[in-house]
């Protein structure tokens, strides 16, 4: 038996190994994405994201623990940042879970973000397929700590946590567009400490303020100290009771849409960058036309289109470039 | 058309976990050798102090690693190593390179490595030489989808 099969019959160490091969993006890990594709759809997918410190590994740790006792299967993936300049990468959050390494219904994940930056990794979406087509019923997304913009997660999940903690600046920060648009329940962390009832008291009223525009899900705002295990039944009922929204209202499929589209969108992309990316990686044609576009003989728009038109055999130049 | 894979020869980074097994609190070392295989270009998973065979051997097997790497300062590396040993056999990560570093007497390393594990870095160890010796014996496994 192969993976994939082993997968679907339980095992953790296929499971582990696909996951390796998914994320070096070679022809075993593509080959069982695709297998196992049919076998997902059925589990809650959360996403935990917010800025580095905040306590995403700790509350996701938390979490796990009221999920349990409600039953359900969890999947971690736990995202860390990929150096730039080695490709290295300290995978930490794991430590914050470690309460569970010897629950078989629990299987945790680290992923370094690898060449990506927007708070997960290449494979990130990979990964979720497997542990669903493994059939853990909630799977946690843990992006790197993140700032304002890091959005890519919201493409990726049914239901957005935004963990933030007091001592991050004043109600301004909670007019700006960005993450705080995203996000199906708010968390502030860190409650016991001083300023919290003040993010609390801003978040409120910006959930308040755009209550018109969601008008049948109100992100709830919530108060957790995750060291002490305070409040995290309400995140975890929070969460089923997104999850029971999505579904009960239709919106689940309108959610699966976007992620679709946003997972096709990745690969185009994918296969159009590494075409581009390395000198000489490309065929004669596109290394023709990069040298053009250096020179100002050819315009990068003009070339884009250019390349996408005649995609399957680049050295065909229509003769726009005048 | 179908998505290019990879270029040939670019080889995916080596995923090492480093543990620090029983009862003794001292990390500092731990966290130096995380460091200098993050700046090798390692992915090192840590999970830090006080861990036990089974934690040790799960995290191995769920993050599949290439490498684990046992920091140990308290004595009671001939107790502890064959319990992780036995461990990692149960969950058939046989072909993980195990290394141990900390305060393990010369007279002890024949039997340490008599348990499987490849190599003992002392205290003095140059980080390159821990660095070069896990690239060189790094397992390389095949899989079918």
């Amino acid at each position: 038996m192969g993976l994939v099969d082993n997968v679907l019959d339980g095992s953790q160490r296929a499971l582990a190994r696909l996951a390796t091969h998914v994320e070096n993006d070679d022809g075993v890990g593509r080959e069982g994405l695709i297998r196992l594709y049919p076998h997902t759809g059925k589990a809650h997918v959360v996403g935990v994201t917010g800025p580095p410190g905040a306590g995403k590994s700790t509350l996701i740790g938390a979490l796990i623990g009221e999920l349990r006792g409600r039953g359900l299967k969890v999947g971690v993936v736990a995202v860390d940042p990929s150096s730039q300049l080695t490709g290295g990468a300290t995978l930490g959050d794991r430590i914050r879970m470690l309460e569970w390494q010897s629950d078989a219904g629990v299987f945790i994940r680290s992923m370094a973000s690898r060449a990506r930056a927007g708070g997960l990794a290449p494979a990130t979406a990979g990964m979720v397929h497997l542990l669903d087509a493994a059939g853990f019923e909630v799977i946690v997304v843990e992006t790197v700590g993140v700032g304002q913009e890091e959005i890519d997660v919201s493409r990726l999940v049914d239901t957005l946590v935004l963990v933030q903690v007091p001592g991050s600046g004043d109600g301004v920060q909670l007019l700006k567009a960005g993450l705080l648009e995203f996000a199906d329940i708010f968390v502030v962390n860190k409650a016991d400490l001083a300023g919290a009832e003040e993010l609390l008291r801003g978040l409120r009223s910006m959930v308040g303020f755009s209550a018109h525009q969601r008008p049948d899900w109100v992100p709830p705002v919530l108060r957790c100290t995750a060291t002490d295990g305070v409040g995290l039944d309400k995140l975890a009922n929070a969460i089923v009771a997104h999850g029971e929204f999505l579904r009960d209202s239709g919106r689940l499929h309108d959610r699966r849409c976007a992620i679709a589209r946003a997972e096709i969108a990745d690969y185009v992309n994918a296969v159009i960058r590494q075409r581009l990316s390395a000198p000489g990686a490309g065929s004669a044609g596109v290394e023709a036309m990069v040298e053009d576009v250096a020179r100002r003989r050819l315009a990068p728009l003009t070339a884009a289109h250019t390349l996408l038109e005649n995609w399957e055999d680049p050295g065909q130049r229509n003769d726009q470039s005048g | 058309m179908s998505l290019p894979v990879a270029a040939p020869g670019s080889q995916p980074p080596i995923r090492v976990l480093v543990a620090k097994p029983g009862l003794d609190g001292h990390d500092r070392g731990a966290k130096v050798m995380v460091r200098a295989l993050r700046d090798a270009g390692f992915e090192v998973i840590y999970t830090g102090l006080f861990q036990t065979p089974e934690m040790i051997a799960t995290a191995a097997l769920q993050e599949d690693v290439d490498v684990i790497g046992l920091s140990i300062l308290s004595g009671a590396h001939l107790a502890l190593f064959p319990r992780i040993m036995e461990a990692l056999h149960e969950k058939g990560l046989d072909d993980v390179l195990v290394i141990a570093g900390g305060t393990i007497p010369e007279d002890d390393i024949d039997d340490v490595k008599q348990l499987g594990i490849a190599a003992v870095f002392g205290p003095g160890t140059p980080l390159q030489t821990a660095i070069e010796f896990i690239r060189e014996h790094a397992p390389r496994r095949s899989d079918v989808a």
